[in-house]
């Protein structure tokens, strides 16, 4: 199953590398990772897109919580929020096939950023569905490279997440 | 007052209480051994790093306080690692303090050069390089406070020598703030409620307890859930000493190596009580099969312990003792009384016995190390057969009288680990259990041992082989001994001993064991025993890796 978990952590050095390497160490996959500052410059978030079963994601989220740099651990419910991605496509294309390349790309409203007489470059954003959906509209025609950013996600609850600290293991 | 980054160290040491270090000297640590060189705070120079950190985490183990080692950067760093993933596995409080090159060359492969912090990262609980003078103090601070708060572990100080030189303001923090660290203690009061039900209506309960039951100094508590409310004890490797063994309740350890009694109790038992346990692969056996009737209380203080393995009931996070306490109160006695009857039984059909004949066995020489220590002694142990058999036959009866590598399982963690033991504890008496292959991975300690006047007693049971190894090959690999055996090129050890200016006895016949471990006890010198046993014995029972654990081969056991 995935999993998108949201990590507030210290803004130091190494915090990453703390990061990356308990998921290697426990052999947890991470699918996705995207990292930058909060609107607190000493804490960053980390969205992190998660491969596992109940079980795993369970130990995953109680070894992040175990890391003294990590501030707090959110599991995303599908519900609770909006998740992005921004991803970059190089598509090829032919003479012949020119025309409905850019139809396709047209009719899903991502950005033609640099036409060629063999590659069309191309921009879009949209959530894990949306660009799962683009990719295979693009296939067909021959993906030449794709770039991505990896997934942010926000909860949508009225309350921010804040980094109050570590709650209290109720069990 | 202005002071050097090497003074401000050794001053906040001082304000941690830290009393001796173990160590040894390089370039990049020449600031702190020279401010080292005038104060107070001792110093005990063993012969390799890799000592200097087992040392620090005997010394813990044996006192409960925070063990310090220190070495230089690069290879000094690196021969600390054995001995931080040693405390890491088994939660041992320690602060590791590391040179490292001048900051401006970091990251330049400089001379000694080491990225310690990235190589220890996953076998510290937390470690720290310092960047600026200024940040010193508070990471020290919180390196003493995380070491030993929590589920306790080893924090590494990564310590470049340009800022060793350095001057600051000398201001030692009161308090940490540290925002993603908060360690939980009391135990949800609820759930304590609901394993105090459990306890109350089972009929067949054991208490499982590890490590973490003398950690957090519960020995007292346990032995009143035990015996106020009839209710048998099973112990690990670590937890050996939580719980008498000579009291009737106990089982006597569990798991590989564990008594068969112990085993068919946790198996059939309808409710498993585990305080500071964390039901690793060598006590389940085969997880699928462990205990399928049994009911999961599991009281730790590390939540990522708590269902890791085997699915919990009823999950307690938080600090054993505090939780025993509450909960005693809550249980009402449960009629065990059946199910003591049957636990009784397999005591009385599968004892833990050994051939006790005219040869050499590694048992009786336990058993007597026991009886001539009146169980007061603190027993350290290397790893492999010997390990097992001290586990068996030294009656343990006291917390922190059993110092063993447990998760790691390092071999030369022993004899250093006595060294340590023997400082911080310097009235006890104290053994390392040997054997001729683990004593020869750390044997310079013996310099380090003499010159201290330590009289630790290294009773090595010398069979000339890598015994545990060479048991696995004989049961699983047709006795195929392959780079096993490692009696040619063995060194004569009373002579190595004596060498070094310890004392050397050698026993080769069963009896003449008694008089040479008095001999030992009344030696107020370093003493190494060398026991040549028989040299095939085997450690049992053994559930073989992988089998469910009732299911134990050996020891004339069904």
């Amino acid at each position: 199953m995935k999993h998108t978990i949201s990590v507030l952590v210290e803004n130091k050095f190494g915090v990453l590398a703390r990061i990356s390497g308990l998921f290697s160490a426990r052999g947890f996959n991470i699918s996705s990772l995207a990292v930058g500052e909060t609107e607190d410059p000493t804490v960053s978030r980390m969205t992190i897109g998660v491969e596992g079963d109940e079980k795993t994601l369970e130990q995953i989220k109680k070894q992040l919580n175990k890391l003294i740099d990590v501030i707090k651990v959110v599991d995303f419910k599908e519900s609770e929020f909006i998740d992005r991605e921004l991803i970059l496509v190089k598509v090829s294309v032919t003479t012949k096939n020119r025309k409905e390349v850019l139809e396709a790309i047209e009719s899903f409203g991502a950005k033609i950023e640099n036409a060629g007489s063999k590659s069309i470059s191309i921009e879009a954003t949209g959530d894990r569905t949306r660009v799962k959906a683009l990719l295979e509209l693009l296939r067909p025609f021959g993906i030449l490279e794709v770039v991505r950013t990896g997934r942010i996600a926000m909860s949508t609850e009225d309350k921010g997440l804040k980094v109050e600290g570590k709650p209290e293991v109720n069990e | 007052m202005k002071l050097t980054g090497a003074k401000i160290l050794i001053e906040s040491l001082r304000k941690e209480g830290v009393e001796i270090i173990f160590g040894y000297p390089g370039g990049q640590v020449l600031p702190i051994f020279d401010a080292l060189y005038d104060s107070p705070l001792k110093l005990i120079l063993t012969r390799h790093e890799q000592a200097a950190a087992h040392a620090a985490d005997g010394y813990a183990r044996a006192t409960g306080k925070i063990g310090v080692c220190l070495a230089t950067s690069g290879p000094g760093a690196t021969n600390l690692v054995t001995g931080i993933a040693t405390a890491y596995m088994d939660s041992v409080p320690m602060v590791a303090i590391t040179g490292q090159v001048k900051s401006f060359l970091i990251g330049n492969d400089a001379f000694q050069e080491a990225d310690i912090t990235g190589i220890t990262r996953p076998v510290t609980k937390h470690n720290y390089l310092v960047e600026d003078i200024k940040d010193l103090t508070r990471i020290i601070k919180e390196a003493f406070h995380i070491a030993s708060t929590g589920r306790p572990g080893p924090v590494l100080i990564d310590f470049p020598s340009d800022i060793q030189n350095q001057e600051t303001e000398f201001i030692y923090p009161e308090k940490v703030d540290l925002r993603g660290y908060k360690p939980t203690y009391e135990g949800h009061p609820g759930q304590i409620k609901r394993a105090a039900k459990a306890i109350s209506e089972s009929k067949r309960p054991i208490l499982y307890v590890g490590g973490g039951a003398i950690i957090s100094d519960a020995a007292e508590e346990v032995r009143s859930l035990a015996i106020d409310n009839d209710i048998p004890v099973t112990m690990t490797l670590l937890g050996l000493g939580a719980f008498p063994m000579d009291h009737k309740l106990s089982l006597g350890m569990l798991g590989m190596h564990g008594t068969a009694y112990a085993n068919h109790s946790i198996m059939e038992s309808d409710l498993i009580i585990s305080v500071g346990a964390r039901f690793d692969d060598r006590v389940t056996g085969k997880l699928d099969a462990f205990a399928p009737h049994a009911k999961v209380i599991h009281i730790d203080i590390d939540p990522a312990s708590v269902s890791k393995s085997v699915e919990v009931d009823i999950p307690i996070v938080g600090d054993a003792k505090t939780i025993l306490k509450h909960l005693n109160k809550l249980v009402k006695k449960p009629d065990t009384k059946d199910w003591l009857k049957r636990v009784d039984d397999w005591k009385k059909k599968h004892p833990l016995v050994y051939k006790n004949d005219d040869k050499l066995r590694p048992q009786y020489i336990l058993e007597e190390i026991y009886k001539l220590t009146k169980g007061e002694a603190i027993i350290c142990t290397e790893v492999g057969q010997h390990q097992m058999w001290a586990a068996q036959f030294y009656t343990f009866t006291k917390p922190r009288t059993m110092i063993s590598s447990g998760g790691l399982g390092t071999m030369g963690y022993g004899f250093p680990a006595a060294i340590g033991a023997q400082f911080g504890k310097p009235k006890a008496t104290v053994f390392d259990i040997a054997g001729d292959g683990s004593i020869q991975m750390n044997i310079q300690e013996l310099a380090t041992a003499v010159i201290n006047k330590l009289p630790v007693k290294v009773a090595i049971l010398n069979n000339g082989y890598l015994g545990m190894v060479r048991q696995w090959q004989e049961l699983f690999y047709k006795r195929r001994y392959s780079y096993t055996d490692i009696g040619g090129g063995c060194p004569d050890f009373v002579k190595l001993a004596e060498s070094y200016g310890a004392v050397g006895i050698r026993v080769t016949k069963k009896s003449e064991v008694r008089a040479a471990i008095e001999k030992a006890l009344k030696t107020d010198n370093t003493v190494f025993l060398d026991f040549h046993i028989e040299q095939e014995e085997n450690v049992f029972p053994m559930v073989p890796a992988g089998e469910a654990i009732n299911k134990m081969i050996g020891g004339g056991l069904a």
